[in-house]
């Protein structure tokens, strides 16, 4: 049996299909076709979002709490360049992330018409894959296609740009296409991954240094597996946090600029280096020349671009990340590494990671430490960008994947909240954190309303210093002190604004016992603001300054 | 970077590329931004559609510098690039169009 329907309603029909049960965006001329049909659909759940790039974030949130492709619409001109800092973040993060816009209609583009911006040109070099779609007949490959790009590999944004008459063009459908999923990365080259077992085996220090990749992949389980097995110690990056429990024996925690002193001492030792999932971004490894230096490289990644991208890697492997280990598994010999191991508690206890005033919930550590008391495993912490962002990393203990969703690669202040949201929405059984700062929280303050509006079981903990934190730090360090356009000559009542957007605030300066506060305040359902401020002149400790070895890091 | 003269260039070590792709509006743009992003420049483009035109061929002629390895991987990620093959700079397939090009 055939049926007619228009663009819009295939667009729609195929996002059902996939089992898209969440957007979130705003609607404008270019796409109300997709939004008369959209409004048709029982299944799916439309969040108004109050800027475009909020939106974006919120379907980022909902794809890094499940790792599952999720989508956000926007119209055309600024609705289409407004999510455009958002599909960028998630590119660099390897989010699978399917947005569509509308476009004018065919014969207006060229033309310089109304709210008409080349969306397909400005999103090509922050997308994974885009594409303009020319008629309806097209939407029953595009939109699945967009989906199974999105998600496999290495996963990224897709942007599907629809022309205002392709929506709402009617054709006859008489068959619909299976849903777009992750295709399976080709196999591991078994011969590789024998020489690569051969070398964890022979080697007296290895450390095994995990990406994002392995949260994308599902193989936080095995690299746990492999490290106890071999014995490795093991470093995250900012992105594969919550991948082996910071508490566990063979943690070294986070690498690079904000690493702890051991951690990247125990790196410049080793000599032998298992990168799973990693990309050697320049925040992790410091001056490349100078990171581990005695080190061989085994190199592990769904993206053969890369593979010696940074760093020629005495062996490289593309593959799924969570196959290559379940193959090493078994051949990787059990190996307890007692001088090495030896050697790391001893850097552990010389250069130990110094937690100054934790247990004053005033202070900034203290603050994420007893939010963190109030919560179990279970809940979701999402930040923003700058200083509070690096604390909450060195200092939150993170032990689950896909507990930390954070903006690592672009750095997008204006992350938090909408994440935040998106993430609570994907899985409103779990409490979600966000921690931000009076800098970052004001880039989509306008997401407050949203929040209130959706409802979404989230706390947003604003650490507040009354400056740009981490400009103020580098300022102060690496430009001898002049502060300039870093300090914040008036703060606004944030408690009054979350209040005025209607959803729930507390001020915990003026609380006289903080950690009751908190914990009644994190208890209630709902969303709510918990201000707290703290000092200004706190820095981010320790710290590789730009350019610098990871040896050479300053301060605490 | 582009200031160097015709001689000089004589003398760096040239690549030309063999790009099958799919053949629509925009494919090219995926390709060349690849390398314009990087400021690395592109010397020579040639294009034509291939068969029954669903698909086209990109001939590039580069300068080679050590960023040509990871180019070529850039380039064969894209969606729309179904193959690519390297080949020296004394292909014939510039060879031909020196009188298309005089001053």
């Amino acid at each position: 049996m055939t049926e007619t329907l228009t663009g819009a309603q295939i667009t729609i029909r195929l996002l059902e299909r996939q089992g898209i049960r969440t957007v979130a965006g705003i609607p404008g001329g270019a796409i109300l076709p997709i939004y008369d049909a959209l409004g048709q659909s029982t299944a799916i759940h439309h969040v108004l979002a109050r800027h475009e790039q909020g939106a974006g974030f919120m379907a980022q949130g909902m794809a890094r709490a499940t790792g599952q492709p999720a989508v956000c619409l926007a119209s055309s001109g600024p609705g289409a360049t407004n999510l455009l800092t958002a599909i960028a973040d998630a590119k660099l993060d390897s989010i699978p992330l399917v947005a569509i816009t509308g476009q004018v209609p065919k014969a207006m583009i060229g033309t310089d018409a109304f709210q008409e911006v080349d969306t397909y040109g400005l999103s090509i070099p922050i997308t994974k894959h885009n594409f303009l779609v020319s008629s309806a007949e097209e939407l029953l490959s595009v939109i699945p296609r967009a989906f199974e790009i999105a998600a496999s590999g290495r996963p990224g944004p897709v942007l599907v740009d629809i022309p205002k008459d392709v929506q709402t063009q009617a054709i006859e459908i008489g068959e619909w296409p299976e849903p777009g999923c992750a295709l399976r990365a080709p196999a591991a080259d078994s011969a590789l991954i024998e020489e690569a077992t051969a070398m964890i085996n022979a080697a007296e220090r290895p450390i095994l240094y995990l990406g994002g990749g392995v949260v994308h992949s599902g193989a936080a389980e095995s690299a746990l597996e492999l490290a106890q097995k071999a014995g490795l110690p093991t470093v995250m990056t900012l992105m594969a946090l919550g991948t082996m429990p910071v508490d566990h024996p063979l943690s070294l925690g986070m690498l690079g600029m904000h690493g702890a002193r051991y951690t990247n001492l125990a790196l410049d030792e080793c000599d032998l280096l298992i990168a799973v999932g990693a990309r050697f971004d320049d925040r992790a490894t410091g001056k490349v020349a100078a990171f581990c230096p005695q080190a061989k490289i085994i190199h592990i990644d769904i993206d053969p671009a890369e593979l010696d991208k940074i760093k020629t890697a005495h062996i490289g492997i593309t593959a799924d990340v969570q196959e290559a280990l379940s193959q090493m598994l078994p051949a990787v010999s059990a190996n307890e590494r007692k001088i090495w191991g030896e050697r790391i508690t001893a850097l552990k206890a010389e250069f130990p990671f110094e937690m100054p005033d934790a247990e004053n919930p005033r202070s900034h550590f203290g603050l994420i430490r007893t939010v963190a008391a109030c919560l179990d495993n279970e809940a979701t912490i999402t930040t923003d960008v700058g200083q509070h962002q690096m604390w909450v990393s060195q200092a939150y203990p993170l032990r689950r994947p896909r507990q930390w969703l954070t903006s690592g690669g672009l750095g997008t202040m204006g992350f938090g909240v909408p994440a935040a949201i998106g993430a609570a929405l994907a899985e409103p059984q779990r409490t979600v954190v966000c921690f931000t700062g009076d800098g970052s929280i004001l880039m989509n303050i306008q997401e407050l309303v949203t929040a209130a509006e959706e409802n979404v079981n989230i706390k947003i903990v604003l650490i507040d210093n009354a400056t740009l934190g981490l400009v103020h730090q580098q300022q102060t360090l690496f430009y001898g002190e002049r502060l300039f356009a870093s300090q914040f000559k008036s703060s606004p009542d944030f408690i009054k604004i979350a209040q005025g957007f209607g959803i729930a605030a507390i001020d915990l300066d003026l609380t006289p016992n903080p950690c009751a506060a908190l914990m009644e305040a994190i208890a209630r359902p709902g969303p709510c603001l918990i201000h707290a401020s703290i000092d200004a002149e706190q820095k981010v400790y320790p710290m590789v300054p730009p350019g610098a070895a990871n040896r050479d890091m300053i301060g605490a | 970077m582009n200031a160097i003269t015709k001689n000089e260039q004589n003398a760096l070590a040239r690549a030309v590329l063999e790009i099958d792709v799919n053949n629509h509006p925009g494919v090219m743009s995926h390709v060349v931004g690849l390398f314009s992003r990087r400021a690395y420049n592109v010397e020579g483009i040639l294009c034509l559609p291939v068969g029954d035109g669903s698909q086209s061929r990109i001939w590039l002629m580069l300068i080679e510098d050590q960023r040509l390895p990871q180019m070529m991987k850039q380039v064969e990620k894209l969606e729309d690039v179904i193959a690519l093959r390297r080949h020296t700079a004394d292909h014939a397939v510039f060879q031909d169009l020196e009188s298309f090009f005089r001053p």
